[in-house]
């Protein structure tokens, strides 16, 4: 009993030790500065100065008199609602063609997943600035047809939708995992539906739909939380500004600028608070829709 | 959605051949982009804008050679610092979540249940909450415009994902190995060492490429740390560049883009099969 019980002391300790570098990593800098900023966001802070203790002057400020803040947050919910559901329909539309047994379907796969693995790249935002200025490549493109396309990453109603098409066309990962869940799917089923005469879009309807559901759901929490984090895109394309006249402003970036241009951390970390109830809410939100939607096959037991 | 279509019937091979072409031909329609800019690293300054092709006549390296020492600091200083973090990068994470992960899956401690609950907690937290408070951390101990605030966390677990990961791979594992091994004499330390690390190769291997990969990539924990050129990481010496070229210079600019993909795709061509499972079985983003 004595000797169980050093054991399991022993044991403790080399636990203790086996967690020591995630446990310090975890206080000094997840919990500590998680509380820290809670704490910030109630106050005036520049970097030198002491924290000022405002109250909720910062929360105040942010909805009801800053009007750049709420353009952020417009914009930023434009960007996640265009980007999102697109992606998503592009990923399953290419994971359902791959899925038709092809050869070469690991090629395909590869190559389509290319620009998921780079895009969110410094270099690629380099290029898209190219490929959607005034003299770049999709204008030299419509130029041949005639058409004198305007320079779309510095026009503000346009400047938005040249970042939403780069986070579509990295639909390469969801993709990857859509196609690992229509594998899932048994085959007899969709013969027998075929064989009752049900047409594919029917098939697709009864069949795929409801049994991909969870993985839909999966790929569309990680898909959204993901866009709202986006920063490196808008940084690059607006040149850091968020322009033309703030068109690009994503939170993140208008985070960024109130911490690190103006040294407004005290509001920044507010920002930041909001940004993690948003990212809360909406998760929960997608959480809640899926007991209508999705249902999974272990459910009834 | 029929895979069984059945072999031979001439129909059913035109259908085949259809859906080859369409998907080659949307394929390459998805790589354009990347294969133009490419291409257009070779290509002459004054038709970059004006030529579509994939293929550079009078090709040649001058983009390269400009855009190699375009800055004041060569790239390769940027290119030697992006891997110093990189790699530096990998190891922590590799060290520092293998090692929660074992005592999360193996270990009997008081606690666990709540370390473990906050542990899968913090891979919910964006990172813009701890953003502030830890860059005034890092400030107070001299640490701004050094690359100790990127490596550092590495190495204390903060990215948990892979703790949890590792966690699930090890648990797979049996544990009458362990028990094997304990009976032959080996504590916590040589379970971990001789049983664990050896068998967990594919989820080790897995933690390091994605480490690699958002580590060389990564451009906002450089743009907020690193102030002084000298350390500037490979995305960040981009972004200056973009600026101090504005709209004028696209081919070196081009080249150097280019070059920045490289290391990337090369360990995605040597691991390829790890990366697509690493994203199919956890969704961890490519």
């Amino acid at each position: 009993m004595a000797a169980r019980s050093a054991a399991l002391a022993q044991q403790e300790r080399a636990a203790y030790l086996f967690l020591s570098p995630w446990l310090i990593g975890l206080i000094f800098l997840t919990l500590g500065p998680t509380l820290a900023s809670l704490y910030l966001s109630f106050t005036q802070f520049d970097l030198l100065q002491p924290p000022r203790w405002i109250g909720v002057e910062n929360y105040a400020r942010m909805f009801f008199a800053d009007q750049r803040y709420r353009n952020a947050l417009s914009v930023t919910f434009i960007y996640v609602a265009c980007s999102v559901p697109l992606k998503l329909v592009f990923a399953l539309a290419l994971a359902m063609v791959l899925d038709k047994g092809l050869r070469g379907l690991t090629v395909y796969r590869a190559l389509l997943y290319l620009p998921s693995l780079l895009g969110g790249s410094v270099a690629i935002a380099v290029l898209w600035r190219q490929i959607f200025g005034y003299d770049g490549l999709v204008n030299e493109a419509l130029a041949l047809l005639g058409i004198d396309g305007p320079s779309w990453i510095s026009n503000p109603n346009y400047s938005i939708y040249t970042l939403v098409i780069l986070r579509v066309w990295q639909f390469g990962s969801p993709m990857i995992i859509f196609l690992a869940g229509l594998r899932q799917i048994p085959m007899e089923l969709h013969e027998a539906a075929a064989i009752d005469g049900a047409s594919a879009f029917r098939r697709f309807r009864s069949i795929t739909l409801p049994l991909l559901a969870p993985v839909i759901f999966f790929n569309l929490v990680l898909q959204t939380i993901d866009a709202f984090k986006a920063f490196t895109p808008a940084f690059i394309v607006s040149g850091g500004t968020g322009g033309p006249v703030d068109s690009t402003l994503f939170y993140t970036l208008y985070l960024y600028q109130e911490a690190f241009a103006y040294f407004r951390m005290g509001y920044a970390s507010a920002m930041a608070w909001v940004l993690l109830v948003i990212i809360a809410i909406s998760t929960a939100a997608a959480f809640l829709s899926a007991r209508y939607w999705v249902h999974y096959g272990d459910e009834r037991e | 959605m029929i895979r069984a279509t059945p072999e031979g019937s001439l129909r059913a091979r035109l259908a085949r051949a259809a859906l080859h072409a369409g998907l080659a031909a949307f394929t390459l329609a998805m790589l354009y982009p990347l294969l133009w800019m490419i291409a257009s690293s070779f290509k002459p300054e004054r038709i970059i804008f004006t030529d579509f092709s994939l293929w550079p006549r009078d090709g040649s390296l001058r983009a390269y050679v400009e855009g190699w020492t375009g800055l004041r600091v060569s790239f390769t200083r940027f290119f030697a610092n992006s891997a110093f973090v990189a790699v530096l990068a990998v190891i922590g994470n590799v060290t520092a979540c293998s090692l929660a992960a074992f005592a999360f899956a193996r270990l009997q401690f008081r606690l666990k249940k709540l370390w473990f609950a906050l542990m899968l907690g913090t891979l919910m937290l964006p990172y813009h909450v701890t953003l502030i408070p830890q860059y005034v951390l890092f400030l107070k101990l001299g640490w701004v415009d050094s690359f100790l605030p990127l490596i550092v966390p590495k190495f204390l677990a903060v990215d948990a994902f892979f703790i949890f990961l590792m966690v699930q791979f090890f648990r797979g594992i049996p544990r009458e190995l362990d028990e094997a091994a304990m009976m032959d004499g080996c504590g916590p330390w040589g379970v971990y060492r001789r049983i664990m690390l050896p068998l967990s190769r594919p989820v080790l291997a897995t933690a390091a490429i994605f480490s690699f990969i958002w580590t060389w990539d990564d451009f906002f924990g450089p743009l907020i740390y690193l102030n002084d050129i000298n350390l500037y990481t490979a995305p960040l010496a981009l972004r200056s560049f973009v600026d101090s070229t504005g709209r004028t210079e696209w081919g070196p600019l081009f080249a150097m883009s280019t070059l920045s993909l490289v290391p990337v795709f090369f360990v995605f061509l040597c691991f390829q099969k790890l990366i697509i499972r690493g994203i199919a079985m956890s969704g961890l983003k490519g």
